[in-house]
């Protein structure tokens, strides 16, 4: 007990309580930290840049354009990225840089509204099968296999050829198609809490089904389904883009990526690759911005 | 003030951090955990020694640094946190300034650690010998010798058979026999420190009472020093030689384990021991202290003591000056000015009932009734039988305690009382002699408001999307049917009567501490006006100076409102302090059911008796210890007979317990005990043992 160190407990009052920014424990977790948290990642800024370019070009592309996206001009076909056509001129002389601003609208606007619709089916089916459980579940996720063995592309290739192509009917297919993948993901997601106590209490209160469905587990599934659309929406920039390169999209003469890349494919070996390769860059820079923007999201709600 | 405090450094353990004869000395350890930027100290200048041989313990409540501090001492803090100042030295050696390997071999030869969760220290795909060898040929042996020596180890730590459980994959033991298989793993490089971080919180009492046998001799024998880590503050005074409490990253109080818990002389010390329910103290009778107020929150550095917010005795010295550690006794240090005046420090709560204690109605009918019920759960063509033709009942006012360790069907009880687990055919439960459905979703609206429930774990009960407002009014709209002002007032009330207040209304769950989400949970299942309120465990996820809050909470309100509990929880302290009857289960049969008096004290049922013996006292009193024999068995194959037999110290000779199931017989007047041996030869065997929370005291 006689030994004492040299060095004094030093007890006294931290040095420096530098303004410690106790964040109060009212705020912890909110919803502002997150954004921030979001804001700081350079993956989600350049996603986000991209992706904001296309919603501009989407709503005024036609009065970006530098040129009518329409506009023949036969005495120049196929020619390279110059001055008066930065990326160059399609077979029959439109301006490539104008068709390419001009044709995010369709493309955007098919995927959204698509990705959306196939959101909502998906995410009510899904909270049915993981709440509701037993046969109905086992049916219904039968089903589900079933139509998610089938190729996409097949399935919406044969509608397309017995509806006809029109926006609508590549929204709803598409929609369609995505509606099973998407209930897949938030039945899991609900099978995860449906052991949570709420569940119960919200059944001891004599709680309706579609009360506790879409007020209690909802909000909890929400994130998933977040991360889900952005997910699906990647895709359905594809399932669009291929549907229309194929023929069964948006019809010509109205500027599209996928249609402008099936009509100008046919001249690539003859050294024309500029009408090919920007509509081609155009729908992987998309993508790519879809899927930066994705990935910060899903790590923003995980952490 | 430097002069008190080198004295304060000099009397934990009268050791110099260089003295070979301490096996760990840490000194002035302050640990960093960056976050957003910021760092963050979880410890403050924490000092300690621990002396070849001893057993030091560390406790506090969640929060207070305590895993921070062992994970420091083998440099296993996570990627953030770092120790920013001050020094460890472990047998000579300073981990701090060491390699890679250095420190390999430190982890290897030197200290073990033995976490809570033993399923997670153990490799799932790896047979259990094989991890232990592992060990020996890591220390040079070869695979035979290693073999040979795991075996004896496992004996050790009292494994009846050890080449059996060698050949067996981690999943496949049991918790209590997974944590003696990492005791021996930890053993096996004969550290010389080992940390033991809440190693028996995950056990039930009896198991986790065999386990805690095991540490005294295995420690004589290894010559090992043991840090041992509990929030658990009788079990750190059972087993440890002297303990430091630490509270928000500062060591308080430190000395010997029995001064400290006898003559505790630092108010946070004084509080925490004040919170637990003691022998003799009951909901009719007194209150317990509390300790107001919350942790400092993460990050914010008290100008003066850490706990003078929360301390009856602070003054403005307090506020603005940290004490320094003063020597208090032989070996002992108190971070407090006014350590002289702690003991008697006043109460944060009065110990006076707020409203005159309603006895339980003595009517003879029953509020809620439990006949024959039988609940089988099947699963992949095996059925397991939860619940064996349990008949009880509750009264009005009344608290019924249910006691049992995990399995023994507890939690399906109240389930399927409440309608959110279907019973089997042919079982009956009643409301005011009225047959109900068993499914909830069929029970009508006055049913549904009678029977409610205040959940274990309040982060899985409330859900963590809604607001404290729309959670705590939802019951008041669709089981009282108010709405606009009648519901405003009514909220208003009840938000009083559970201490909450307005400004916690907006606020979402996971926003608040722990005792406050489940003071949230307490006023939904009071909002409809219940008859009747299950209390699973309502409790056990919080902290001690928590606990005590909603103890005492859940006291007054049941005097006002008249509820009956049905009161749920494995800590038989606080089955006594709340309870008027208990019923004992035992894989889903009962095995005892009286007043609360009675089965805590003999005659009782055997397994009562053990049980009791297993908890372990903060008085100190070493009682003698029924010992279990084995393991609970799995109630998917409950033993013939009497199903206790496997492990009842009395087991008669005669061979009728393992033959024949005894009948739940009333020996005295609503006393009933499920046993062969009659109830006056129960008395003749149990007389004269006083069990440590017996109640009636003098």
């Amino acid at each position: 007990m006689s030994d004492s160190e040299g060095g004094a407990q030093v007890t006294a009052a931290p040095a420096a309580p530098a303004a410690t920014v106790a964040v109060a424990r009212g705020t912890r977790g909110g919803a502002l930290p997150r954004w921030r948290l979001l804001v700081r990642r350079p993956t989600f800024i350049v996603g986000a840049v991209i992706l904001l370019f296309w919603i501009v070009c989407a709503m005024f592309g036609h009065l970006i354009a530098p040129d009518n996206p329409l506009a023949q001009n036969l005495l120049s076909p196929n020619t390279g990225p110059s001055g008066a056509h930065w990326l160059g001129t399609d077979q029959l002389g439109r301006d490539v840089l104008s068709r390419i601003l001009a044709g995010a609208r369709d493309i955007l606007l098919i995927t959204l509204l698509a990705t959306l619709l196939g959101t909502v089916l998906g995410t009510v089916l899904g909270l049915a099968m993981g709440y509701f459980g037993g046969a109905f579940d086992l049916v219904t996720g039968r089903i589900v296999e079933a139509v998610l063995a089938l190729p996409a592309v097949i399935i919406a290739f044969l509608f397309v050829v017995a509806l006809g192509p029109s926006t609508v009917t590549l929204v709803v297919l598409i929609g369609l198609i995505f509606t099973p993948l998407i209930a897949r993901t938030v039945r899991a997601a609900v099978l995860a809490e449906r052991h949570m106590d709420y569940l119960s209490a919200a059944r001891l209160l004599g709680e309706r089904p579609a009360y506790i469905m879409f007020r209690e587990v909802l909000p909890n599934v929400m994130p998933a389904i977040l991360v889900e659309f952005t997910v699906r929406l990647g895709y359905a920039v594809f399932t669009v883009a291929t549907l229309s390169f194929l023929g069964f999209g948006v019809q010509p003469p109205t500027p599209d990526w996928g249609a402008d890349i099936a009509a100008n494919y046919g001249v690539l070996p003859a050294g024309y690759w500029w009408e090919t390769l920007f509509p081609a860059l155009a729908i992987a820079s998309l993508v790519t911005a879809i899927i930066l923007v994705t990935d910060s999201i899903e790590q923003v709600l995980s952490s | 003030m430097n002069a008190a405090a080198a004295s304060g450094a000099a009397a934990s353990g009268g050791a110099e951090p260089s003295d070979p004869a301490s096996t760990l000395a840490v000194s002035h350890l302050d640990v960093a955990y960056r976050v957003r930027g910021q760092d963050r100290l979880a410890l403050r200048d924490v000092s300690f020694t621990i002396a070849r041989g001893e057993t030091y313990g560390l406790v506090g409540e969640s929060g207070s640094g305590k895993s921070t501090a062992a994970l420091a001492l083998v440099r296993y803090l996570p990627r953030n946190g770092r120790v920013s100042a001050g020094t460890i030295t472990i047998s000579g050696q300073d981990p701090l300034s060491m390699g890679k390997a250095a420190l390999r071999d430190l982890r290897a030869r030197t200290v073990s650690m033995v976490y809570q969760e033993p399923g997670r220290a153990l490799n799932p795909s790896i047979r259990v010998g094989r991890q232990i060898a592992e060990v020996y040929e890591l220390a040079g042996q070869d695979r035979a010798a290693a073999r040979a020596a795991s075996e004896e180890m496992l004996r050790k730590v009292q494994i009846s058979d050890p080449r059996g459980v060698m050949d067996r994959y981690p999943h496949e033991l049991s918790g209590g026999m997974a944590q003696r298989v990492v005791i021996a793993m930890a053993l096996a490089a004969s550290p010389s420190l080992l940390i033991l971080d809440e190693p028996t919180t995950a056990l039930d009492a009896t198991v986790e009472a065999e386990v805690l046998d095991l540490l005294p001799p295995l420690r004589e024998e290894f010559r090992t020093s043991v840090l041992f880590i509990s929030h658990n503050l009788a079990v750190i005074a059972k087993m440890c030689d002297r303990v430091g409490v630490l509270y928000a990253g500062e060591l308080v109080e430190e000395g010997p384990a029995r001064a400290v818990f006898d003559q505790p002389r630092h108010p946070y010390t004084v509080g925490l021991l004040r919170c637990i329910p003691r022998r003799g103290q009951r909901k009719d009778r007194d209150r317990l202290d509390t300790i107001p107020g919350f942790l400092p929150a993460p990050g914010e550095e008290p100008a003066g003591c850490v706990f003078a917010p929360r301390c009856a005795l602070a003054t403005d010295r307090c506020r603005a000056e940290a004490p320094p550690a003063y020597p208090v006794g032989p070996g002992r240090a108190s971070r407090c000015f006014y350590h002289e005046a702690a003991p008697d420090m006043p109460r944060s709560t009065p110990a006076s009932l707020p409203a005159a204690p309603a006895a339980p109605a003595t009517d003879t009918e029953p509020l809620v009734g439990i006949e024959e019920l039988s609940k089988t759960f099947t699963a992949r063509g095996s059925s397991v039988r939860a619940l064996h033709s349990v008949s009880l009942s509750l009264r009005r006012g009344e608290t019924l305690g249910l006691v049992g360790e995990s399995g023994s069907g507890k939690t399906t009880l109240a389930r399927v009382l409440l309608g959110l687990t279907a019973p089997d055919e042919g079982s009956v439960v009643t409301l005011d002699g009225a047959r109900l459905s068993p499914d909830a979703r069929r029970r009508p609206r006055d049913v549904l408001r009678a029977l409610q429930i205040v959940f274990q774990n309040p982060d899985s009960a409330l859900n963590r999307r809604h607001t404290v407002r729309s959670l705590i009014s939802r019951p008041l709209s669709r089981l009282a049917g108010l709405s606009g002002a009648r519901l405003r007032a009514r909220l208003e009330e009840l938000i009083t009567s559970v201490r909450l207040e307005d400004r916690h209304l907006p606020l979402r769950p996971g926003q608040l501490s722990g005792g406050l989400k489940q003071r949230v949970a307490i006023a939904r299942a009071f909002g409809g006006g219940p008859r009747v309120v299950v209390c699973d465990e309502p409790t056990s996820a919080l902290d001690v100076s928590v606990q005590a809050a909603i103890l005492n909470l859940l006291a007054d309100l049941q005097a006002r409102e008249q509820a009956s509990y049905l009161f749920i929880s494995h800590d038989l302290g606080l089955v006594r302090y709340l309870s008027d009857r208990i019923v004992v289960l035992y894989l889903g049969r009962v095995m005892e059911v009286g007043p609360a008096g009675a089965v805590f004290s003999a005659p009782h049922h055997p397994y009562t008796e053990a049980l009791l013996s297993a908890v372990p006292s903060i008085d100190g009193q070493r009682t003698q210890r029924i010992k279990l024999e084995g393991e609970i068995p799995s109630a998917a194959s409950p033993p013939s007979g009497c199903v206790f037999h496997t492990r009842c110290p009395r087991r008669l000779p005669s061979g009728i317990c393992e033959s024949t199931e005894p009948e739940l017989l009333e020996g005295e007047p609503g006393h009933l005990i499920r046993c062969h041996i009659p109830l006056a030869e129960l008395r003749g065997l149990q007389t004269g043992e006083t069990v440590s929370l017996q109640g009636e005291s003098p």
